[in-house]
């Protein structure tokens, strides 16, 4: 099972989180089973114990995996060490898999009866005729199908960002690391500027471009 | 969402500036130079500044996405919108006016009250270059790429000409765009 592993504790372990009250969690941008957004107690606790946060905390940003629209591994690099060695072949499996994984949690975000009082006032005006085939829609449906948003154990967070040309960043952070959605955005302008913008880097092609590397590295240090 | 805050995004996202001079300037240089190389077949010219436009917008496009954070369109005429007052407005600094929309919501046009990249230009005197070279096409072709980069949840198919341009004697420069189709199964759900 090619899951990166973390400081030598078995991979499937941490998945498994033994008997803790830290739950393995998935969620995707759509409001299912629970919309309140509630956190985790543990990070509750956390978040309300720290001060409020003056930058973002680039601390515990485990290692990066940018992902092309065709499931392809383009770019990974691990940013702290101790990490378990993964062979490239692994992460090209990793990437392939997770691909699938996240089309599959797209495809199975649960859909409640149109026939129920929709919970937001999004649907329109002639409600009975909107179109849906089985009768059925998203919950919220001015909010697209996002997939697989983040998955947490209590080893780890992975954080997806997937942009709407249909790349993928995969964050491996610290589960305590705050404002990962900062960390990824500004992941994504630097691979807008010095990736994409590098006339002779090949689109969906695997990254190599220093200049990236450079700034990647250099920002997350905490240093421009 | 709504025109204005479209607007503001376009207003508000910051970006590095360079001096427009020098633009026009290296621009202006790239296509006296195709239709050089081109021999004054301005049909080659036409079609290869979209090629090179088609080629930027498919780099450009997250630039765009990754500086202005904007989400995505929920229709063509959302789409038509982000395109002036978001895209042209940060990367040219103008705001072409979106109209003639066809019935179905599928064409639209572009008018540009002005253009950067035609600064100082003057079309050759040889009799056709009036008739036949569209200047700014590569701006058409950063449209075509860039769109057709949008991919999530579906990708878009468009064609982009100019019909009118200013610096043949014409009173509007005017881009059609017209969306071909969308590829993918699903459908955005249909304003109205």
């Amino acid at each position: 099972m090619a899951v990166p592993a973390y400081r030598g504790t078995n991979n499937l372990q941490s998945l498994r989180t033994p008997n803790t009250s830290r739950a393995t969690l998935w969620r995707s941008k759509q409001p299912q089973f629970d919309s309140s957004h509630n956190l985790p107690e543990y990070l509750e606790a956390y978040q309300s114990a720290s001060p409020p946060l003056a930058s973002p905390v680039t601390l515990g940003v485990f290692s990066l995996i940018i992902i092309n629209k065709a499931g392809g591994l383009i770019y990974q690099r691990e940013f702290q060490a101790g990490l378990r060695n993964l062979s490239t072949n692994d992460y090209l499996v990793l990437a392939g898999t997770f691909h699938g994984v996240h089309a599959i949690t797209r495809s199975i975000t649960p859909k409640i009866p149109i026939s129920q009082p929709a919970p937001f006032p999004a649907t329109s005006s002639t409600g009975t005729t909107v179109p849906a085939a089985s009768g059925y829609s998203y919950p919220n449906p001015g909010v697209p199908v996002s997939g697989l948003d983040y998955l947490e154990t209590d080893k780890f967070r992975m954080t997806c960002f997937q942009t709407l040309t249909g790349t993928k960043f995969l964050l491996f952070t610290d589960p305590l690391t705050g404002h990962v959605d900062t960390i990824i955005q500004k992941i994504y302008e630097l691979y807008a500027d010095y990736v994409m913008k590098n006339p002779f880097y090949q689109i969906e092609m695997p990254v190599r471009c220093e200049a990236f590397d450079r700034h990647l590295g250099a920002w997350l240090r905490g240093r421009t | 969402m709504s025109s204005t805050k479209t607007s503001r995004i376009g207003e508000e996202t910051r970006v590095d500036k360079v001096n427009a001079e020098l633009v026009t300037l290296t621009y202006g240089t790239i296509v006296a130079q195709l239709c050089q190389d081109y021999d004054g077949n301005y049909q080659d010219v036409n079609k290869q500044l979209d090629k090179m436009g088609y080629n930027i917008g498919m780099r450009l496009i997250e630039d765009f996405l990754a500086k202005s954070g904007v989400g995505r369109c929920a229709n063509f005429r959302e789409t038509a919108d982000m395109i002036a007052k978001v895209g042209f407005k940060i990367f040219l600094n103008v705001t072409p006016t979106v109209t003639n929309w066809t019935s179905d919501n599928s064409q639209f046009s572009l008018i540009f009250e002005d253009n950067p990249l035609a600064d100082f230009v003057e079309l050759p005197d040889d009799g056709r270059a009036q008739d036949e070279l569209w200047f700014s096409n590569i701006l058409c072709g950063v449209l075509r790429g860039s769109l057709e980069m949008v991919n999530t949840p579906v990708q878009m198919q468009i064609e982009a000409h100019f019909v009118s341009d200013v610096l043949r004697g014409d009173d509007t420069t005017e881009m059609r765009v017209s969306l071909v189709r969308y590829i993918e199964d699903e459908m955005p759900p249909e304003e109205e």
